[in-house]
């Protein structure tokens, strides 16, 4: 059996640089999935792309073949004229993109650029192909094809809209579909509907699918062969029950180890203790208003967040996990006075064990300066979060300079310090932030939040932008750091996998409400709500045994009327937080 | 290529996996900002030669009397309208070094013009270093002597005389004085306004950010030629060249800075949404050194280049005012005043040499223009 898609001692390097590829070569046999896996930067996307020549304009392949060989004959991808490259791509092969939100076209109705494929294709007619995308439509998991067929991209959620995508790339039956991180941006318990979902067409039409990530949970879960690649070079390819039960090489190995995992638990956790309150929320809740897109309608409310009660003991840490738009972010922006709760919510916050505490809710301006001086935030973005035109030392003394604290050389020492403290180097100080990587950049915002000797750090998604095996490093660098300065962290993810090592209590937030609320040991071994449950139950693990259980996910993960009717809420009817054991909160009827 | 038994390839080069944190990633981004931006606009050849052209134009200014072999307003009763003289090497197959043939005017009786006929017996070398009329260095040293003048008893319009006699070489440089530096005070003027009130409007929003931008709609929404001719014609007739000079610039800056300012608060609205602001704000940094030290600095270079693609405007706008006879007047020389005396197409069709000026306005416009476009190009130098 020959295989169709071979790629073999492909190099590929950018203007006059060194390769950034170099000697890869895998084979997709017809029918299975190859997984390309590797961070940033391995060279993963590049080598795919190189396969459909969709590479950036400066990027030259340097050497190596790519033939197809499929139920049209063979053909060799480095060769074929541009003109008969456009015949393959989308027909024979075809692609699906990382980013749901800019891989449709803004202005065109959903099925229209879907049956795009099949004009330009098969040459269909429009009645042809809107029937034909309908049926595509249905397949993939459109409630109602009709309306998403004429529907914009901007009124569809994330998880639609990669299924629109996935409809497009299947609708000219390729055998070949080539997906560069499908779920990445997806929020957990969508990426577990969207990857089922490929599984199955792949079952349905028996098509080969490459699959690119840096998930090895994804990749036990989806793949038959797995090819590893570092820096642009393959480390390990083989088998993936091979590869997963037991990796040969260092790289592999080094990259299971950091696969964020939900440890099996037996019994319940410890509650956040009582006393020694740093930070205290009673009743937070946020409402926007906005403006009706009638004039004449009255203004609507957006509850980002309702009825918040959550509290953090000095030197532990409080995770707030939930998808994008749960509210988590909302609270910790509460919880750091950058934004007012709505009347009659309360934030405490106490510097010391005995000090009265300082109203967030309610800061005088020297209030504000002190508390300014003991709580800190850490950025999700790492590339963000450092300004490009300052130097680390700048960037590292502005905290002392804006407290007006010591004078330049101890400002200097302080930032040397601090260097070290995260394990980087005190020459760096000279440097520009562009020169380093993103782990790196990281622990620069680190140590800056640790600059003015905080005792509370809220940190939004410092993980989120990294590869795992920096993500490991970065939560192995904040344990240290709380267990050497007993600082307290407010956590934010949407990942219960990176907080289930790091937390002391974890608050799920769906909607803008907590729906369960419990130290993580006891959220794992005794999960209530069935938002929890699909959270959980959607987590990619890297073993290959443990399938993801897509019930179980589908259960919990649609809308909150579609929860068992002990957990349900609508708008007006919302059931109360029960302690059903000692600290464990759940949202529900009892 | 080491095949397993067990059917999987293992790459077999050494491997470590604690590469060191403390590595540069990108060392070859590893400089200031300001040498990226270099790096990448040294490969931008036209906005290169532009930007160096554009250098040597400034640093020629002050040192225009000394190049010019007249004075802006020297006159040559004899040779009014006189063609373009050629200078020459070689006199009947020997060389002497540049010199020009005396011209003789003669009236046509005719056509009732005033013919010139060069007398090719008489070569006479051009003087170098040599004194003429007198003239100040950079507008302080009092000097007499010139790069190179007339021979004796010739006369030396390397572009024509105009209606008065006098030499439209020496004037255009005298004119780059004042049509390249009004873009300049333009700018300046533009540029305090535009930053002041766009980044008012982008950092604070709300109602100043309303207002703000409501009065930069009604300012652009004024015809601006009509604009500019009923502000230059309140400027008294009495006042002197130079505070007229000055009063067009700022007339310019002042219509000019609605445009920069939008592109300001554009800007701003997007990098206060940068996180290195956000931390910044969390700190407790006040406004005005957020400002300062984070939104500024990211987007200076921004402003340079849109900067250098405004100043165009600003010496096409003086251009067209002293074009009109609104804006400068003689005695001052600017290239508007000079193409003031070709109005008529007559005049263009007799002695086509009084329009050489526009020559230097399209040659300077378009070297901003490159210069503008390889700025923008190499403002983001991470970009592969």
């Amino acid at each position: 059996m020959s295989a169709l898609l071979s790629v073999r001692d492909l190099s590929i390097g950018f203007g006059s640089g060194p390769s950034v590829v170099r000697d890869v070569s895998f084979d997709v046999e017809p029918g299975q999935t190859l997984a390309l896996v590797g961070e940033s930067g391995s060279g993963k996307t590049i080598s795919c792309r190189a396969a459909l020549r969709i590479l950036p304009r400066t990027a030259q392949i340097r050497s190596g073949t790519i033939t197809l060989n499929d139920s049209h004959g063979a053909a060799d991808l480095m060769k074929l004229s541009e003109r008969q490259m456009r015949s393959i791509r989308g027909n024979r092969v075809s692609m699906i993109f990382q980013e749901p939100m800019r891989s449709l076209s803004p202005l065109h109705k959903i099925g229209n650029q879907v049956s795009e494929v099949l004009w330009l294709h098969r040459g269909a007619s429009d009645s042809e192909a809107r029937k034909e995308v309908l049926t595509q439509f249905e397949r993939v998991g459109f409630p109602d094809p009709a309306r998403a067929y004429d529907s914009y991209p901007f009124e569809l959620s994330g998880g639609m809209r990669q299924r629109a995508m996935i409809a497009m790339a299947m609708v000219a039956k390729p055998e070949l579909l080539i997906a560069d991180e499908p779920t990445t941006a997806l929020d957990v318990t969508t990426q577990a509907q969207v990857l089922g979902l490929i599984k199955e067409l792949q079952r349905e039409t028996g098509m080969a699918l490459i699959l690119v990530t840096h998930d090895l949970g994804v990749v036990a879960n989806m793949a038959e062969h797995v090819v590893v690649m570092h820096k642009g070079r393959v480390m390990e390819a083989g088998p993936a029950a091979l590869i997963l039960n037991e990796p040969a090489h260092p790289y592999t190995q080094q990259l299971f180890d950091a696969a964020p995992e939900i440890p099996d638990q037996d019994s319940v956790g410890i509650p956040m203790p009582d006393e020694d309150l740093i930070l205290q929320m009673t009743d937070v809740s946020k409402t926007y208003t906005m403006r009706s897109s009638k004039g004449w309608k009255a203004e609507k409310l957006i509850h980002a967040c309702r009825g918040v009660d959550m509290k953090l003991a000095r030197g532990k840490t409080l995770a707030i996990v939930g998808e994008s738009g749960s509210g988590k972010t909302t609270a910790a922006r509460i919880a750091l006075g950058a934004e007012l709760p709505d009347p009659g919510g309360k934030v405490l916050f106490r510097t010391t064990k005995d000090s009265e505490p300082i109203t967030v809710h309610h800061m005088t301006r020297a209030e504000r300066t002190a508390f300014q001086r003991k709580a800190q935030m850490v950025f999700q973005d790492p590339y963000s979060s450092l300004s490009p035109r300052m130097r680390i030392q700048d960037a590292m003394t502005e905290p002392l300079e804006i407290h007006r604290l010591g004078n330049v050389s101890e400002q200097r020492d302080k930032a040397a310090e601090m260097l070290q403290r995260v394990g980087l180097n005190e020459d760096m100080l000279k440097r520009y932030p562009h020169a380093f990587s993103g782990g790196q950049r990281q622990r620069l915002s680190i140590a800056r939040a640790m600059m003015l000797d905080p005792a509370l750090i809220v940190c939004d998604e410092p993980t989120s932008a990294l590869d795992v095996s920096v993500q490991e490093q970065i939560l192995t660098l904040l344990e240290n750091l709380q267990d050497s300065l007993n600082l307290s962290y407010l956590f934010i993810s949407h990942d219960l996998a990176v907080v289930a090592r790091i937390a002391d209590e974890v608050a799920v937030m769906r909607r803008g409400l907590v729906v369960e609320q419990a130290p993580p040991e006891t959220l794992f071994y005794n999960p209530r709500h069935p938002y929890t449950k699909a959270l959980i139950a959607a987590q990619p693990e890297p073993d290959i045994n443990r399938p993801i259980d897509l019930k179980l996910v589908a259960l919990g993960a649609g809308s909150p009327d579609s929860w068992d009717d002990a957990f349900r809420f609508s708008d007006s009817v919302i059931p109360s937080l029960v302690e059903l054991e000692p600290g464990h909160k759940v949202r529900c009827h009892v | 290529m080491s095949k397993r038994p067990d059917g999987r390839y293992v790459d077999e080069a050494p491997f470590d996996p604690q590469a060191s944190i403390q590595q540069l990633e990108r060392a070859d981004l590893d400089a200031p900002n300001w040498v990226l931006v270099w790096r990448k606009f040294r490969t931008h050849k036209l906005g290169l030669i532009s930007g160096i052209f554009l250098l040597l134009c400034y640093v020629m200014l002050p040192f225009a009397g000394f190049i010019a072999p007249y004075g802006p307003n020297d006159r040559n009763g004899e040779h009014l309208y006189a063609p373009p003289q050629s200078v020459n090497w070689f006199h009947e197959g020997e060389f002497i070094g540049p010199y020009v043939y005396p011209i003789v005017a003669e009236a046509d009786l005719e056509t009732f013009q005033w013919k010139f006929a060069p007398d090719t017996d008489d070569p006479r070398p051009i003087r170098f270093f040599c004194e003429g009329s007198e003239y100040k260095l950079a507008g302080l040293i009092r000097s007499d002597t010139h790069l190179f003048c007339a021979p004796e008893g010739a006369t030396l319009f390397l572009w024509g005389s105009d209606r008065l006699g006098r030499d439209v070489f020496s004037r255009i440089l005298y004119g780059a004085q004042l049509s390249l530096t009004v873009g300049l005070i333009g700018i300046s003027v533009s540029f305090f306004l535009g930053i002041l009130f766009g980044s008012i409007a982008g950092y604070f929003g709300g109602r100043i950010d309303w207002v703000i931008n409501r009065v930069i709609e009604i300012l652009r929404s004024l015809p601006e030629l009509p604009l500019w001719l009923a502000l230059s014609a309140a400027v008294p007739s009495n006042w002197s060249p130079v505070a007229v000079f000055f009063i067009i610039s700022i007339i310019l800056g002042i219509l000019d800075w609605p445009g920069l300012a939008r592109s300001v608060r554009a800007k701003f609205l997007s990098l206060r949404e940068e996180e290195y602001v956000r931390a910044a704000e969390m700190m407790g940094a006040s406004s005005g050194r957020v400002i300062r030290k984070h939104l500024l600095p990211n987007f200076m270079s921004h402003l340079i280049a849109s900067a250098s693609l405004s100043i165009p405007a600003m010496i096409l706008g003086e251009t067209a005012l002293s074009f009109l006879g609104l804006g400068l007047r003689a005695p001052a020389v600017s290239w508007g005043v000079m193409l003031n005396d070709a109005q008529n197409l007559a005049s263009i069709e007799i002695y086509p040499w009084t329009a050489i000026p526009m020559l230097p306005i399209i040659v300077i416009v378009l070297a901003f223009n490159f210069l503008g476009d390889g700025l923008r190009d190499s403002l983001d130098p991470y970009q592969q």
